[in-house]
């Protein structure tokens, strides 16, 4: 079985919420909607106080190159247009909306039908629907997916790779859509596929869901002849791009550069579901299946929840044992963030809300590095993590920068398996950051 | 719900920590304990604890007095020195001079440089190596191993006091080899040598029990193979070029990998974290210098024994193996699949 060569590690997969069914969440009283939950510049609202909006009338546009669209995910009246705070802790511009009933904007198809036919054939025309509907990549980075499937001129692209890793402890919700639309996913995959203009498809799945590979090699044989489904080694950081592209091609994307230098894009499954929807659905990009879990949660769930739900009315409703909760974090534990409070709204890359037990919560105290090199062996990116970090310390800039510090996934692999408990990921975060300040200084000079 | 706590990622941390692994040193040394106790009885028991427990003292005056800094016995690396370090010596050395060596092993070679994980050489070896130059001749006599031990069974707690006191001594097959050439070790029994049945320090008699430990310590994760592979390899390889050359001038291999401290050396003292390279590439280089300076020392130099200074010898070169010996990089070069 396929996996990468270099580095990983393997925490128990604590799949709890892996049997519940997705089920459709309530809509929220108020719902907050960020206008930077994309990678790129943040979008520029479109309506203004006291609009009244429905479900999938866009909201925002984005103009920038790397920006996406957002459409109101309720009907009601637009409140006000400010700031609310995101996962970062940060307050980031915001359009708060008061609800008011359910009013679907009808351009939408509501119906279940499942469209086998492709609409549209034009690979353009596919593009440009992608980002009118403002897909973007829901794997936790949100990245505008129009602008992944826009070769630069001089490039081609040999593979589609479909990332349904999900390589994140504790997260299920790419999971539940692999198993619960899975033929959807399988249209969607094909509908990139003639986007990117290649022959075939790698649909990328972790052996830790055997059901969900047995249901798609199965779809697969029957009507998707031009989509492989490929089962992976359970290892972390899998879902990783340039991981996941040296597992299923061999190809090893480069220092700095992009997985389409090697001829490949990757796109999340959950996302080529979404494509599925705005392509033969006419649907937007509004609600997200979202896994709540963790080890206070007594009944861990999926739910399909629409962008600027509160994290915590989706806490309310998984009957956890909150005295005992110490931390929230959004996303999975290897790269999640820590809320500061759970006001913060569900966006596009909210792939799961995660409430660890108090005991779990508090970092064990750290010690003298003892040089044991198991954060060498355990980066997929082949760098020092003890060096560097000790370097950032000593705020050694230059040699930071020549000891490959942008190359850092930001994983937390290192600091998983340092026996001193070492708080390596916050060094790396550090050094990064002012390393690529110092790298965007020069190029401005 | 109280406060939410906030930190970076990651949220979950891997199930080592460095008392877990000092724990998992001393459960692999239990063999080579055991078979010291069976073989010097009363000496044995004696040696290890002075050793362990003055090592214990030493790190925590110094940390609470000197450094003042966390309480630090609790990483167990104190009782890994102290074990080591009583391994390393012979079952008849006074009382004081293990207090000594425990001194030298914590303070100048651990404390001085800042605690566990910034020290340059094996804190252990710097001891046994303090010793052995200070006081040659305790530290080269020999208690005969099995018959002390049969003493002890046999004649109780006054067979143990004679044992360690009226010290029947014996030499060590390399002091043989030392003294009167490869005539003087013909015909050696080389599975009583696998076994333990030979004069040396406590615990480095037995490279059956040595290989059990490090057999667990690969299992556990603790010590990757690539050093002590190396380090015997190459000990073997060399001494065994030697051997071809000139087999009445020199030992053969066998001899030359189960005598000594080179079992031991090489699966217990060569592989400290602290003190060894970081990546394969670098192990195994690492590896190779101890086997080859090991068997130099031995064969040319005026000590029967080279496996102590051949560490401590590749320790001073890990920063520069490290420098030398990177990992691979993810992406370095493009291949095309």
């Amino acid at each position: 079985m396929k996996t990468f060569k270099l580095g990983g590690v393997h925490p128990n997969d604590n799949k709890l919420s892996r049997d519940a069914k997705i089920e459709v969440f309530a809509v929220p009283q108020v719902a907050y909607v960020s206008m930077a939950q994309h990678l790129g510049a943040p979008a520029k609202p479109v309506v203004a106080q006291g609009d009244k909006v429905k479900v999938g009338d866009m909201i925002a546009v984005g103009e920038a190159f790397i920006s996406a669209n957002i459409h109101s995910p309720v009907s009601g009246t637009v409140d006000k247009i400010d700031e609310w705070i995101d996962a970062s802790g940060y307050k980031t511009p915001a359009i708060i909306i008061k609800v008011e009933g359910d009013e679907w904007n009808e351009s939408i198809d509501r119906s279940p039908d499942i469209i086998k036919d492709i609409r549209l054939t034009d690979p353009k025309d596919i593009i440009a629907k992608i980002k009118e509907m403002g897909v973007v990549g829901l794997g936790g980075a949100a990245f505008p997916t129009h602008v992944k499937f826009m070769i630069p001129e001089g490039k081609k692209a040999d593979y589609l790779i479909i990332n349904a890793v999900e390589c994140e402890p504790y997260l299920t919700a790419d999971h539940r859509v692999l198993l619960e639309h899975g033929e959807k996913l399988l249209i969607g995959t094909r509908i990139l596929r003639i986007a990117l203009g290649v022959d075939k498809a790698y649909i990328g799945i972790e052996n830790n869901k055997p059901d969900a590979i047995a249901h798609l090699t199965e779809l697969a044989a029957k009507d998707f002849k031009d989509i492989e489904i490929v089962p992976l080694k359970m290892k972390y950081p899998q879902g990783a791009e340039k991981q996941l592209i040296k597992a299923i091609t061999g190809r090893e994307v480069p220092s700095g550069k992009l997985p389409i230098d090697v001829g490949c894009v990757v796109n999340n499954s959950g996302s080529t579901y979404s494509v599925y929807e705005a392509v033969q659905k006419n649907k937007p990009l509004f609600e997200r299946v979202v896994t709540v879990t963790g080890k206070t949660v007594k009944k861990p769930s999926n739910f399909l929840v629409r962008v600027g739900t509160p994290i915590k009315e989706l806490i309310a409703a998984v009957d956890a044992d909150l005295e005992h909760t110490g931390k929230i974090v959004s996303g999975g534990p290897m790269m999640g963030k820590a809320l500061v409070n759970t006001d913060v709204p569900v966006v596009k890359g909210t792939s799961g809300v995660l409430l660890f037990h108090e005991m779990e919560s508090c970092r064990p105290a750290s010690h003298n590095c003892i040089r044991c090199g198991k954060c060498v062996e355990a980066c997929p990116m082949g760098l020092e993590p003890f060096f560097l970090s000790a370097a950032i310390d000593k705020e050694l800039w230059d040699r930071v920068e020549a000891h490959h510090i942008m190359d850092c996934l930001e994983c937390g692999c290192c600091q998983f398996t340092c026996p001193s408990n070492r708080p390596l990921v916050d060094y790396l975060r550090t050094g990064k950051k002012v390393v690529g300040q110092m790298i965007r200084n020069r190029a401005k000079k | 719900m109280s406060l939410l706590k906030v930190s970076g990622s990651p949220h979950i941390h891997g199930d080592q920590s460095v008392s877990k692994i000092m724990k998992y040193v001393c459960l692999a040394l239990l063999p080579a304990v055991a078979v010291a106790v069976y073989c010097y009885g009363f000496g044995a028991i004696k040696v290890l604890s002075i050793s362990i427990a003055s090592c214990l003292f030493f790190e925590w005056v110094i940390q609470k007095y000197f450094l003042k800094g966390a309480f630090s016995l609790n990483d167990y690396s104190a009782v890994v020195t102290g074990l080591l370090l009583g391994l390393n010596l012979p079952a008849s050395l006074p009382w004081y001079m293990i207090v000594l060596g425990a001194f030298f092993a914590i303070t100048i070679a651990k404390m001085v440089f800042g605690g566990l994980g910034n020290n340059i050489f094996n804190p252990a070896l710097v001891g046994r190596v303090f010793l052995l130059v200070s006081f040659p001749v305790q530290m080269t006599m020999w208690t005969k191993p099995v018959e002390s031990a049969r003493l002890w069974f046999f004649n109780g707690f006054h067979g143990m006091e004679k044992a360690t006191v009226d010290a029947i001594t014996g030499p060590t097959p390399l002091g043989l080899l030392k003294e009167g050439g490869v005539a003087a070790v013909q015909g050696s029994n080389y599975m009583d040598y696998f076994l333990g049945v030979m004069g040396g320090s406590i615990g480095e008699i037995s490279a059956l029990a040595i290989l059990l430990g490090g057999l667990f310590l690969i299992w556990r994760k603790v010590i990757s193979w690539h050093i002590p592979v190396s380090f015997i390899l190459t000990a073997f390889v060399f001494s065994g070029i030697l051997w071809l050359i000139d087999p009445t001038r020199f030992a053969d291999p066998v001899f030359h990998i189960l005598t000594g401290g080179l079992m031991l050396g090489a699966v217990f003292m060569a592989t400290d974290m602290v003190t060894s390279p970081m990546t394969k590439g670098g192990m195994l280089i690492f590896g190779a210098g101890c086997g080859l300076l090991t068997i130099l020392i031995r064969t040319f130099g005026a000590y029967p024994e080279g496996v102590s200074f051949a560490i401590l010898i590749m320790n001073a070169f890990v920063p520069l193996i490290n420098r030398g010996f990177k990992p691979v990089r993810f992406g370095k070069e493009v291949r095309r699949g």
